[in-house]
């Protein structure tokens, strides 16, 4: 059996390892809402929050582009009124609203005959149609991560455009080494996503994120 | 499956033993040419293998004119380090029992009616695999066609052909694979070291292969056919070892569905069993190829010619369109075809008519003079900006020669003095690139249609006499050496030194 950790106690976990998260907080009410959302500034993106609670946008749990308090407050009330008794104890992610014209994706996943992988590719709506992928098992070295960004044949999507500056591939190379140290530290990991990653001033940063954890903690595949 | 074993299980000794016996036992030997244990001994016998050679028949019969032994436990101690099993799965137990009591290390199983025949094969298989451990018996196979190991002239398998002596060393999980190489290698003439079907690889697979290969010395490069591979993880950390001492070149069958656990994720969906694979070779260091003759050509350059130091390619090239196609070729690699050096083309000036493409291909327009194709060959090897070099068009005045020999007016009207000048120029050219090659230490390719079209055509037959391989055509060479530019680049950034020929 697996599971899989809400997007806030994904990102705790992950935080630690130096993967780049936007300053977010956690709430249960539209009161603490609005104090913690004035504090990060808007526009913000809210976003219901639980343990079983994966695919946010196709349930319509993501409202971005909040400008104003009283909006914020009533966005949070009705995420929290679209809660099921399935999706457990459920909070609301505040977020600062953040664009980016490329993103990318990267995580981990469970192989049957290598066990944990790391993996890095070209992100957004088309990202398992375009299927461009690196993929290394973990644990990496840096000059593997270095590579994996080499490898992903659309080399001009990571440099400069359309006046956005070249993506940082330190801090691509700095997230990738995060998630294998990660998987290496935790066995019963199978499955990380960071999705998007997206480019915001060449600088990726995880806007979203989803562990899977195998409740019988596996070995890997010795 | 070999899961959970660990590398150096068995040592030289038992690996010596398998690949340069002092003698061979063929059990099972039968007196049907269409039996394995007929073409098994006669693949040995044929082939100029000089150690002692002994066969079993159970009814006593002579085959192939030689007497045979009633069991292996005939076998004069001490003269024999190999069976090879062709008798029926039943009986192997006990042909490993007297194999053993008589000193021998080493079984290549060639029966069939094991792990790939059912779930009694399965237990058949399991069972032999801890009879032969007990025994402390080297065992590869069951399921298996067979070994060659060229130093000791030993073909022993029950297919063909028997390839020529040479650096590449073969392992395949299929033994068709094994024949798809060698002929690859008799017709090229780019030898094999040793080669080796591991069949169902019960007890040893490919990976204990390439461990014995990493220390072989008369190995240089090791090419492999794999389809699963059971214990993937222990493979990996395996290959890592072997990749720091000798280069891999790997073909892999069965590529294909998602073999990732995790459906949640869209990472997950990303990650099919292929691209993990693909991730593997490369961060183990290893060379993957597309196909047959990606995976021979690869090989075939790592043996012969030494790595590139880095990317900066010049295409040599008597005609225009070859030249073309190559640069296209190029397009799709990490090859850089250089823009050339201001001093280099100003010494081409001085060897060309100023119609030469003043660019890389290099393309002399048909210019040439006896000594030209030399002097512009030695100029582009020689240049320090040059990291590698393509030569097209060797073979044309010989193919010329070759019509004109065979026509009504031969030799009148000169035509044997100009067909053996012909033949002697693409000769030259051939030694040439090959001594410039050494020379400077670059990998300096000859390719053109004629080591297909015609092998005797004498730039083809320089090329091979040489001891290198003629590429079938230039885009063939430029994936080749882009896969070896790859695997120098990958030793280069580990600070580890570079490999070759």
């Amino acid at each position: 059996m697996t599971r899989t950790l809400s997007e806030a106690e994904s990102k705790a976990l992950l935080s630690p390892f130096g993967i780049p998260f936007l300053p977010e907080a956690n709430v249960a009410t539209s009161d603490d809402a609005l104090l913690a959302g004035t504090a990060i500034g808007f526009p913000l993106v809210a976003k219901l929050c639980g343990d079983n609670i994966a695919h946010k946008t196709e349930r319509g749990l993501v409202r971005l582009m909040i400008q104003t308090g009283p909006d914020l407050q009533a966005a949070v009330e009705d995420l929290l009124s679209k809660a099921t008794a399935d999706d457990g104890e459920v909070t609301v992610l505040i977020a600062p609203m953040v664009q980016a014209t490329r993103e990318l994706i990267a995580g981990i996943t469970f192989d049957e005959q290598f066990g944990q992988t790391v993996m890095l590719g070209i992100g957004g709506i088309f990202t398992e149609v375009i299927a461009d992928v690196a993929i290394r098992l973990v644990p990496i070295t840096e000059i593997d991560a270095e590579e994996m960004i080499a490898e992903l044949r659309t080399q001009s999507f990571l440099n400069a455009f359309r006046g956005e500056p070249e993506v940082d591939r330190r801090v691509l190379v700095k997230i990738l080494m995060a998630l294998s140290e990660f998987a290496s530290s935790s066995p019963n990991v199978i499955s990380v996503d960071l999705n998007p990653l997206m480019i915001v001033d060449g600088a990726p940063i995880a806007v979203d994120a989803l562990v899977e954890l195998d409740d019988v903690a596996t070995s890997g595949a010795q | 499956m070999s899961s959970g074993r660990v590398a150096g299980r068995f040592g030289k000794d038992h690996f010596d033993a398998l690949f340069d016996p002092r003698g061979v036992v063929v059990a099972g030997a039968s007196t049907h040419p269409g039996k394995f244990g007929f073409v098994a001994l006669h693949n040995i016998l044929s082939c100029g293998y000089t150690g002692n050679v002994f066969a079993t028949n159970r009814d006593g019969a002579e085959v192939l004119g030689r007497p045979t032994l009633q069991s292996v436990a005939d076998v004069p101690s001490g003269d024999v380090d190999l069976v090879f099993v062709c008798t029926p799965s039943s009986s192997n137990f006990e042909v490993l029992s007297q194999a053993a009591e008589r000193g021998i290390r080493a079984a290549f199983i060639a029966s069939a009616g094991y792990g790939e025949s059912g779930t009694d094969g399965e237990a058949r298989q399991q069972a032999l695999v801890e009879h032969a451990d007990s025994l402390g018996i080297l065992l590869v196979g069951p399921n298996g066609q067979g070994l060659v190991s060229t130093p000791s002239s030993l073909c022993a398998q029950i297919v063909a052909p028997n390839p020529p002596r040479g650096n590449i060393g073969v392992a395949s999980q299929s033994g068709n694979f094994v024949s798809s190489f060698l002929n690859l290698s008799r017709h090229s003439e780019v030898g094999i070291s040793r080669a080796i079907s591991v069949g169902n690889a019960a007890q040893v697979g490919v990976i204990d292969m390439l461990e014995y290969f990493a220390d072989d010395p008369e190995t240089l490069v090791g090419l492999v056919y794999v389809e699963g591979i059971p214990d993937g993880r222990a493979f990996f950390d395996r290959l890592c070892v072997v990749t720091r001492r000798l280069p891999v070149v790997i073909l892999k069958g069965g590529a294909s569905e998602s073999g990732a656990r995790a459906a949640a994720s869209h990472t997950g969906s990303l990650a099919s069993n292929d691209r993990v694979f693909d991730g593997m070779c490369r961060q183990a260091g290893a060379i993957r190829a597309a196909n047959l003759f990606e995976a021979f050509d690869t090989a075939a350059l790592l043996a012969t010619q030494p790595q590139p130091s880095g990317p900066r390619l010049a295409v040599v090239t008597t005609v225009g369109g070859w030249g073309v196609v190559t640069a296209d070729a190029v397009a799709e690699t990490k090859l850089d075809l250089i823009t050339l050096p201001g001093d280099l083309r100003e010494s081409l000036d001085t060897l060309l008519p100023p119609r030469w493409s003043r660019n890389n291909p290099i393309d002399l327009a048909g210019g040439e003079t006896k000594d030209t194709v030399a002097d512009v060959l030695g100029a582009v090897v020689s240049h320090p900006e040059v990291d590698a070099v393509i030569l097209l068009g060797v073979g044309i005045q010989s193919n010329q020669g070759r019509l004109e020999r065979e026509g009504e007016f031969f030799p009148e009207f000169g035509l044997e003095r100009i067909t053996a000048f012909h033949d002697r120029q693409d000769a030259r050219y051939a030694d040439l690139a090959g001594e410039l090659s050494v020379r400077h230490g670059k990998p300096v390719l000859v390719a053109t249609e004629l080591a297909v079209g015609d092998p005797s055509n004498a730039a083809v037959a320089a090329v091979r006499a040489g001891g290198r391989y003629c590429f079938p055509s230039a885009d063939r060479a430029v994936r080749a050496l882009d896969h070896v530019l790859r695997s120098a680049q990958w030793r280069s950034r580990r600070g580890l030194p570079l490999q070759g020929g």
